[in-house]
């Protein structure tokens, strides 16, 4: 019954993909600007096309399982144990960052600091008022108004909602008992806007708000951002270089199935809450020339897509990050006993 | 279920007779294959909601608890703003829509009234997600600056209307997306009920106006007696495309999956829910948990076309 709905869905991904050796992915709305946008030039180059449909992190997971689509994309990575399970592969693409935004009037961006406990305690509708002693003790002579807190997220399961609400599990024990972590959780207060845009919509238009969007729309809207602390005691700014440092103090090596959370990283630049967005394909491909030409795409991705990444505030991934990857994608995706592609 | 024994006509003339049963089956053909479209949908969802019916029972109908973490379901909250904003969403639209076709039909100059009634036709073909998007741009800020501010400055603290209204002053609310809604129905409702007013013998009326009545008394007791049954037919379309309505209601409603409390608080509706959900949900609980409401949301909308019905047999005098 389940497949039928998602079949359904995946047949009309693919009624749209043009004929040849084209290649198909669905999933994450987040990395979908790059990944078109890298398609582009590809296609120019190689004349191989790319067909992206963005229809959420967990849509993609249920495509690339139903095997409608070459590729599918997600935000929140899969276990290394749902991985061996469905005999996938994940491997990450961008960085990106989620930051908080507000609506306070007299406020300029950065100005307001918060730790992840207490962001928490903010979505918890612990602490309803923005001159509460809590948020003050942290902002010495920041002219915070008296103001209630709008708590607002998002209303639709998103990758994104799922790396923040893992960052306010790790901070706090109380986040992690009442609602915990996934792409749509019980929000204890707030309201929810659809999608980033509908998120950083209901910010602006709601004084006292507090939300939390994908850096580019943050970047793109001017929001007014909180600095949040990272784990070595520091308030970085939420840019491209904090993201970067997130990515490159990460434990890619000794993580199995590239499970891998940029959140809470130990270096001092490091924003804390850095994610990276997933590609899943097979481990056993069937079709060996399209398994190879999936890579091959990637493997131009990593190459020659980092100035197109960060004209759209994207942060490429950390140059020995890919090297390490593209070493891996000839030990774990295979057609027949053999590599379906090698990077040089 | 239509099921007509297949035979010619009485009284047609002989040769006539193939064509004529060539057309019923096709008749019936048509009937049977929406039925079983119906069917087919019913039962699909029944099935694929079962999980969730096995899981919380009764409860899912009853409680508020939404929790993907969890795995907890309960449908309460986006039932009861489905039901909330569509009722609501009609007692805006329905004096509305009366008032523009009476007005186009009785006291517009012709000259105009063919412009107008094309206009509010217009609205018709608006897409809902222009809708939703005009509603959380516009509609959204203005009301939250001119209506819900002002309320809830000259409101008693723990007054009945400070509970009536209470709720986060940004526009996305249960009220607001009623507006939206009723925006949404009204033009269907003013188009048809011109067409029906349109029927309406122009001796009857005239007869009505001869006798002495007033336009409003020809109204009240000529013109609608005339059309009442399909007036209620009319108004129950418009109540079907508010309980289903999903784009523009996603976008206002402020997708809070709690009980409304009050007519400002944010809600969510059942269509909301499961355009929110529907593609991220992983899980196979959580899949069935939106099945399940999509099965409820047909439940509710055959529950409330069969009290039409039953109205309209009342309506007979």
């Amino acid at each position: 019954m389940k497949k039928l709905f998602f079949v359904g869905v995946g047949g009309l991904a693919l009624a749209t993909t043009a004929v040849g050796a084209d290649i198909s992915g669905a999933g994450a709305t987040f990395p979908a600007p790059v990944y078109v946008k890298w398609a582009e030039a590809y296609k120019a180059q190689s004349g191989t096309g790319l067909n992206y449909q963005a229809i959420g992190s967990g849509g993609g997971i249920k495509q690339i399982k139903a095997k409608t689509v070459d590729f599918g994309a997600s935000d929140k990575p899969l276990k290394p144990e749902e991985l061996s399970a469905s005999g996938l592969y994940q491997f990450p693409t961008v960085v990106g960052g989620i930051v908080p935004v507000m609506n306070l009037p007299g406020i300029k961006p950065g100005q307001v600091h918060l730790t992840g406990e207490l962001l928490a305690d903010i979505f918890l509708g612990k602490v309803t008022r923005w001159n509460a002693p809590e948020i003050a003790a942290l902002n010495k002579g920041v002219p915070l108004p008296n103001l209630p807190i709008t708590v607002v997220h998002r209303s639709d399961g998103s990758g994104t909602s799922f790396v923040f609400t893992t960052f306010l599990s790790m901070k706090n024990a109380d986040w992690a008992n009442k609602v915990g972590a996934s792409d749509s959780v019980q929000w204890p207060t707030g309201l929810g806007g659809k999608g980033n845009d509908g998120v950083a919509a209901f910010v602006k238009q709601t004084a006292g708000s507090i939300g939390y969007v994908e850096y580019a729309y943050a970047k793109q809207n001017n929001a007014t951002y909180a600095l949040v602390q990272n784990k070595a005691g520091k308030w970085p700014l939420p840019t491209a270089p904090s993201f970067g440092a997130a990515a490159a103090s990460a434990n890619w090596l000794r993580s199995p199935g590239n499970y891998v959370m940029l959140l809470d990283q130990p270096a001092a630049a490091a924003w804390p809450i850095s994610s990276t967005t997933f590609i899943l394909v097979y481990r056993e491909q069937g079709d060996a020339a399209k398994g190879a030409e999936v890579l091959k795409f990637f493997d131009w991705a990593y190459k020659k897509g980092d100035a197109l990444a960060a004209s759209l505030d994207y942060v490429p991934l950390p140059a020995n990050v890919k090297t390490l990857l593209e070493k891996q994608w000839a030990k774990s995706v295979m057609a027949d006993g053999k590599p379906v592609f090698v990077a040089k | 279920m239509a099921s007509t024994a297949l035979e010619a006509p009485r009284g047609a003339p002989p040769g006539h007779a193939t064509g004529e049963i060539i057309f019923r089956s096709a008749c019936l053909a048509a009937a049977t294959l929406l039925m079983a479209a119906l069917a087919g949908v019913i039962v699909s969802l029944f099935i694929g909601g079962l999980p969730a019916f096995r899981q919380f029972g009764f409860g899912f109908l009853t409680s508020t608890t939404w929790n993907p973490v969890t795995e907890v379901y309960g449908a309460a909250g986006p039932i009861a703003g489905t039901l909330v904003t569509a009722f609501l969403s009609l007692a805006i639209a329905l004096p509305l829509a009366l008032g523009v076709s009476v007005f186009l039909v009785e006291f517009c100059p012709a000259r105009i009234s063919r412009p107008i009634a094309i206009a509010v036709e217009l609205l018709a073909g608006i897409p809902s997600i222009v809708y939703g998007m005009w509603g959380l741009f516009v509609l959204a800020p203005w009301f939250a600056a001119h209506v819900q501010l002002p309320i809830a400055m000259h409101a008693t603290p723990g007054g009945w209307v400070d509970k009536l209204f209470a709720g986060t002053p940004n526009g996305a609310n249960i009220f607001t997306a009623s507006l939206i809604l009723a925006i949404m129905i009204l033009p269907y409702m003013a188009a048809v009920f011109r067409e029906l007013f349109m029927t309406v013998p122009p001796q009857v009326r005239e007869a009505a106006y001869g006798l002495g009545c007033t336009p409003f008394e020809v109204i009240r007791a000529v013109v609608i007696p005339y059309v009442r049954r399909g007036m209620i037919g009319v108004v129950m379309l418009g109540l079907g495309r508010a309980l289903g309505e999903t784009m523009a209601v996603t976008f206002i409603i402020g997708n809070a999956h709690g009980f409304p409390h009050s007519l400002f608080d944010s809600g969510s509706t059942i269509a909301s829910t499961v355009a929110n959900e529907f593609a991220e949900a992983t899980s196979d609980m959580h899949t069935s948990a939106l099945i399940a409401l999509g099965f409820v949301l047909f439940v509710i909308t055959f529950v409330v076309l069969a009290i039409a019905r039953l109205l309209l047999r009342e309506e007979k005098h």
